[in-house]
């Protein structure tokens, strides 16, 4: 052990002790990025959004259903109504689905085929919306068009709110049976064995405690599919036929508020005041959305305080 | 109706459900397959070639533009997002951060989960016209990479939660700093990192909303990192509404491309996490 060897781990101290200060600056700075960027999207759109907000009065453009930016009237009605519409069908059509298939996954299918079909339904997930919309172009577009709509009494393209929701339903419920099924499956099983100990049936198991032990990861898991449906974009572009007006039927064409950014995309950049509305409805869906979370929050605590097991 | 009788109808309805979720999933798999494979198989250099001068009105060509943009933009932005995500997870972790902290992060990380693409791309457009700069494929990675980041971080932290507590009071008995340590319990929980960045990177080359505006939707072949670019799925979406019946078809082509990247980034990870499952302890597969 000469005096070389003794500086040479001194070294090696001080370098090891830099990697750590240095990397530690980094990992704090990485750590308030999110925070960051939060602040830093919501300032920008609300900077960018007060040129129009400073002309017109809020309410009025949220109430007036007269949408057009040449003559810069400013009405987002129909664009709200029909984000409305296309979520709330979306919702009825696909929670029901989501939930029972979850219960399926994760109380009755066993073994390869619980595999085969919860590795599935992963995997779908991950399918990048637009293929939905393209074959929906070709299979739901004509079966809405030709069949369902006339057999409601009804004419219509196929392109619509109804096809657009009916779209979306299946495009979110895979997302939400693997959040359920996440919590579902987290419960431990002294809770089934204790119910079913006491005479209740399998369903009455599920219902009335399983539903409930995991009821706070379920609610969560449909306010993600909502906000999902919410802010979607693609397939609605696609599908909803892309006229501003208020949806006078389910199978009317209509415009979501993220299609009303696409649609008028070409004349944002000429006129300031429709860049700046564009700008607007983008601030509307982040302040919607933060809304819905944090309530989901708040909500999903008190569920747990009252369904607690 | 008793209970016995319910107790059939709930498991009939939900093995019915599921079934429909199934059928309806396999339909749109295997039509965007058949439908995208027969276009393919018909004349498969049409992925290779450079779009002719008329492409979105006459379908002369190929897409190679868009399979490049989507490469190149999305590639760097996994890149930057991983990064990123792996670090503010570790930050998020107790031995840098109270828990008080990250439960705010979470709590921000949660809203940024669900907020719309559609709306980064506008963010990213703002910035844009602040700056006074044009479109092109450096914003397009941007914005993909802002839409990766709480993706990622939600996974990887979710992972380094569950990576077991041995591992790092282990590596701190020996003398390891806390750095150190952070890189030993992301190497434990490594198959679950690799998910998640793999789960964003899928994420990162399906959506479209982020980059139709920010990258530019050209129609030429990307020239650099500030020229205007496109990736698949807005040439997908631009090629969908097209009048002309051939470059509609290529549609079909393009999405086969695409749901082949996507299912093949599945089965990568997959194999991935397995394979690193050797780094956890007592060799958990996960």
């Amino acid at each position: 052990m000469g005096g070389s060897t003794d500086s040479g781990s001194q070294n090696r101290l001080g370098r090891r002790l830099l990697t750590e200060r240095v990397s530690g600056y980094w990992l704090q700075g990485a750590g308030y990025f999110a925070i960051v960027l939060f602040a830093l999207i919501v300032l920008a759109l609300l900077y960018q959004s007060l040129p129009l907000l400073s002309e017109y009065s809020l309410v009025q453009m949220l109430t007036s259903s007269n949408w057009d930016p040449a003559q810069n009237q400013f009405g987002f009605l129909p664009a709200i109504v029909g984000t409305v519409y296309v979520t709330a069908l979306t919702m009825i059509m696909g929670t029901p689905i989501a939930i029972l298939a979850a219960i399926y996954i994760a109380e009755y299918a066993e073994g390869r085929t619980k595999t085969l079909v919860s590795s599935f339904i992963d995997v779908l997930a991950a399918i990048p919306s637009v293929i939905f919309g393209l074959v929906a172009l070709i299979v739901v577009v004509p079966f809405v068009g030709d069949y369902l709509a006339p057999a409601v009494g009804s004419s219509a393209t196929g392109l619509g709110i109804f096809t657009v929701s009916l779209v979306m339903a299946i495009v979110v419920t895979p997302f939400m049976i693997s959040l359920s099924v996440e919590s579902l499956e987290a419960l431990p099983d002294e809770l089934r064995e204790s119910s079913l100990g006491v005479g209740a049936t399998k369903w009455e198991t599920i219902r009335i405690v399983l539903l409930r032990a995991a009821g706070p990861g379920i609610f969560s898991a449909v306010l993600l599919g909502f906000g999902r449906v919410f802010g979607a974009t693609i397939v609605p572009a696609m599908l909803i036929g892309g006229q501003t007006h208020l949806p006078s039927s389910p199978f009317a064409t209509g415009q979501t508020l993220p299609t009303l950014i696409v649609n008028d995309f070409g004349e944002l950049m000429s006129l300031p005041l429709t860049q700046s509305a564009l700008i607007f409805v983008g601030l509307m869906l982040i302040v919607v959305v933060w809304l819905f979370n944090f309530s989901a929050m708040i909500l999903r605590q008190r569920l747990q305080q009252r369904w607690q097991f | 109706m008793d209970r016995y009788t319910e107790q059939r109808l709930f498991g009939l309805l939900a093995r019915g459900a599921a079934a429909l979720v199934v059928a309806v999933m396999v339909l749109v798999i295997s039509v965007t397959i058949y439908r995208g494979g027969r276009v393919f198989l018909m004349d498969p250099t049409i992925v290779i070639t450079p779009p002719g001068s008329r492409y979105m009105l006459e379908g002369d060509g190929g897409f190679l533009h868009a399979v490049l943009g989507s490469i190149f933009i999305v590639g760097p932005a996994t890149i930057i997002s991983a990064v990123l995500a792996v670090s503010t997870a570790i930050y998020l972790q107790s031995d840098y951060s109270s828990e008080r902290f990250s439960d705010t992060v979470n709590m921000f990380l949660n809203v940024l989960w669900g907020t719309p693409p559609i709306v980064y791309g506008v963010f990213v457009l703002t910035v844009i016209i602040a700056i006074g700069a044009r479109t092109s494929m450096f914003f397009g990675i941007v914005a993909i990479a802002i839409f990766q980041y709480p993706i990622m971080t939600r996974y990887t932290d979710e992972a380094l939660r569950s990576a077991p507590d041995s591992v790092k009071e282990a590596t701190y008995g020996l003398g390891a700093t806390r750095f150190e340590t952070a890189l030993m319990t992301a190497r434990a929980a490594l198959p679950g990192v690799i998910a998640g960045i793999v789960m964003g990177f899928a994420r990162g080359i399906g959506d479209a909303a982020t980059v139709l505006f920010t990258a530019g939707r050209s129609t030429n072949m990307p020239a650099g990192p500030f020229d205007g670019a496109t990736t698949l799925p807005v040439l997908i979406f631009d090629q969908a509404m097209s009048f002309n019946a051939e470059v509609r078809s290529h549609a079909y082509a393009a999405s086969f491309i695409l749901i082949i990247a996507v299912l093949g980034l599945i089965l990568v990870s997959k194999l991935l996490a397995g394979r690193y499952a050797r780094y956890a302890p007592g060799g958990r597969h996960s």
